[in-house]
């Protein structure tokens, strides 16, 4: 039986029951990652991090909340009242609603009820998730211009921007899904990736996937939206207290919504990892929701890593990033594998196939020495000839390059330096 | 694959009553929120109205089996809207509220008679669709898949109608941004300008700058004019902006002839 029909036997409180499982796991995996977020940062900057309140210092998100909700709730006297206070509700609302058609377990016996740890399944659910997202931003956007403060409403617009055009190259990473599985089906997906997961098969969208998804959930490196050092706090600048709290809340149910979704649609969802498949049998296959929240945990634990690592991007090479790398990319990407499976439903021989793969990778790797070689002529022709010796450090003037910038030949520049200092 | 939840509508012609309440609840705020749309002063409640409208139609597709369509409202809709939001940031200003100036004289009449025929125009659309032809139902236009049968009919039947609505979008929206981008790449007051123009005055007065304000060693506030060595303000020392607002304090008694009599 499939998963749409098995839900659609569901009993009205089995669905409540379902849904409040759902809000549980959520509000958890936010306590959670905010204490795993801190002790894992902590850690690779040689820190120990929270460690006082509870075992390991696990309570210490709870703590914090409390604290938070205690505050004094301030509205500025600039806001528009009613926008500022409907935009976090926006937000911590749509960031529950993407949970509802991830699959979490699969075929499983709740309460007696043969069902799916799903609340329910759509023909179209991942476009249902999209939009959701799309409905979430609204909350960002009009917290950032409803503060009446100019903060905000840049850290409003840089994250409509944001939004705006990764999510053309979310959306464009998760058609090749679609053309792959047949399907927009969440549980649909999951069952295509019997047998190879997504992430194999179609690893550029799944890279693609990847770095949108950091870009739609404002997370460093393209926390463009809340730039501390830029605009002070972004869009929540004016915020405090439970509105504070509810902003805090969505960004990380959005981050356990991308990365459950990323699951599902890539890493073959709650399925076992290859070889262990035996498992899936284990406690009456409730064993497969550890597998969906390991997967998950790892996905978090990627995001906190690039928090750790990388420096923000400036918002310039940001959008060049998403317009002119991504969805090029993407949309090349995805004309490669529309013909790939057009031949292959066709029964075309497989000569010709591979003679299609082996044409495509050769144009792609001509195309980028190409490209290399002349960005490298032209870097040569600008910086070498003219290279200024520094005496001293003095800061470069516009167009000239300083010794230690990538570009220069390292060996020639310590030559040049020996020379001249004898 | 399409029994999900979401199987509300029945045959043709007659309503479940979940569908029938859902319609009785939001039918009257969606039109509610429309109407505001035209009411409302800020422009950008005005957006946000208008989101709200997409997303109750949506859910109404939904209702009526279409749900690819409902959810691809919602997709569609809140970016434009968003776009909307922007274009009203761009072109209008943040705060701006509608003027009932009328830039362009004599538009009221076409404008009403242009209204007027489109209105017109769209009942007798939905009459012909509702009245005339005989409504072939949900089952049988979803028989192959709602997605399927949407696209079925948008890649043959309609991509001519589909591709000029495309071009028409990409013209409004490239309009918008000629409109919103200003051939001025600098302000006309730069600094290089106000330096000219200070040594073009017939006094030289302020050529260095205008003086600080503030009495040295005593107060050195922005809102306390600077003394000149004869003893009197200079009034040039305080901003315009504080001086009509009048948060400016006298310097009398921060000079320092004032505060030698103070101790003596």
């Amino acid at each position: 039986m499939s998963t749409a029909a098995l839900l659609g036997q569901d009993p009205g409180w089995l669905i409540l029951v379902k849904g409040l499982l759902i809000f549980v796991f959520c509000v958890v995996c936010t306590l959670m990652a905010v204490w795993g977020e801190r002790r894992i940062v902590a850690r690779m900057q040689m820190r120990l991090g929270p460690n006082r309140v509870g075992k390991f210092g696990l309570l210490q998100a709870l703590a914090d909340g409390v604290k938070l909700a205690l505050k004094e709730d301030l509205i500025p006297a600039a806001a528009d009242k009613v926008v500022f206070i409907i935009a976090p509700i926006i937000s911590a609302t749509t960031c529950f609603m993407a949970f509802a058609v991830i699959p979490f377990t699969g075929t499983v016996t709740l309460f007696g009820h043969k069902t799916a740890m799903q609340l329910t399944d759509l023909p179209v659910s991942v476009l249902y998730i999209l939009a959701i997202a799309s409905i979430g931003v609204y909350g960002i956007v009009l917290a950032g211009w409803s503060s009446g403060s100019t903060y905000p409403l840049l850290g409003g617009l840089r994250s409509s921007a944001q939004v705006i055009s990764y999510e053309v190259a979310m959306g464009l990473s998760l058609v090749a899904v679609f053309i792959y599985s047949g399907s927009m089906s969440t549980s649909e997906i999951v069952a295509a990736q019997h047998k190879w997961w997504f992430s194999v098969i179609l690893f550029p969208s799944f890279v693609i996937y990847v770095i949108s998804m950091v870009g739609e959930t404002n997370r460093a490196p393209f926390d463009l939206a809340e730039a501390e050092g830029e605009l002070v706090g972004g869009f929540h600048t004016e915020y405090s207290s439970l509105k504070f709290a509810l902003f805090f809340l969505a960004e990380y149910v959005n981050i356990v919504a991308v990365s459950a979704l990323a699951t599902t649609l890539f890493m073959g969802g709650y399925h076992a990892l290859p070889g262990l498949t035996f498992t899936e049998g284990w406690l009456g296959g409730w064993f497969t929701l550890f597998w969906f929240i390991a997967k998950v945990v790892s996905f978090f634990f990627l995001f906190v890593w690039l928090r750790g690592t990388l420096p923000r991007l400036r918002y310039d090479q940001f959008m060049k990033f998403g317009w002119k790398v991504l969805i090029p990319t993407s949309l090349v990407w995805i004309l490669i594998l529309a013909t790939l499976r057009v031949m292959s439903q066709r029964a075309v021989s497989r000569i010709i196939v591979m003679g299609f793969s082996v044409g495509v990778v050769l144009l792609v790797v001509l195309i980028t020495t190409m490209y290399d070689r002349t960005t490298a002529k032209a870097k040569a022709a600008a910086v070498l000839p003219d290279l200024p010796l520094p005496s001293f450090p003095i800061p470069a003037l516009p167009g000239q390059l300083t010794v230690n910038h990538l570009t220069i030949d390292q060996t020639q520049v310590v030559t040049e330096l020996e020379n001249h200092n004898g | 694959m399409l029994h999900n939840s979401f199987h509300f509508a029945l045959t043709v012609g007659r309503t479940a009553t979940p569908e029938a309440v859902q319609f009785w609840i939001l039918a009257p705020l969606a039109v509610i929120a429309a109407l505001g749309i035209l009411v409302v002063k800020k422009a950008v409640h005005s957006a946000l109205l208008m989101a709200w409208v997409m997303v109750t139609l949506a859910i109404f597709y939904i209702a009526e089996d279409a749900l690819f369509l409902g959810i691809v409202q919602i997709v569609v809709y809140t970016g434009a809207v968003m776009m909307l939001f922007l274009f009203i940031l761009m072109l209008v200003g943040i705060d701006s509220s509608e003027s009932f100036v009328e830039n362009l004289k004599g538009q009221r009449i076409p404008s009403i008679v242009a209204a007027i025929g489109l209105g017109g125009l769209l009942v007798s659309l939905l009459g012909r669709a509702t009245v005339s032809a005989p409504a072939a139902g949900l089952v049988a236009a979803n028989a192959e898949g709602n997605v399927q049968g949407i696209a079925k009919l948008l890649f043959t039947q309609y991509v001519w109608a589909f591709e000029v609505v495309s071009a028409l979008l990409i013209t409004a929206a490239l309009g918008a941004m000629v409109l919103a981008h200003s051939q001025k790449v600098r302000s006309p007051f730069a600094q290089r300008d106000l330096s000219i123009a200070r040594f073009r005055k017939s006094s030289l007065g302020d050529a260095a700058g205008l003086p600080a304000s503030g009495v040295f060693a005593r107060r050195n506030a922005v809102d306390v004019p600077a003394l000149l060595p004869d003893g009197s303000p200079a009034p040039t020392s305080v901003s315009q902006t504080l001086r009509s607002r009048g948060d400016i304090i006298t310097s009398a008694p921060f000079a320092l002839e004032a505060i030698e009599e103070q101790e003596d």
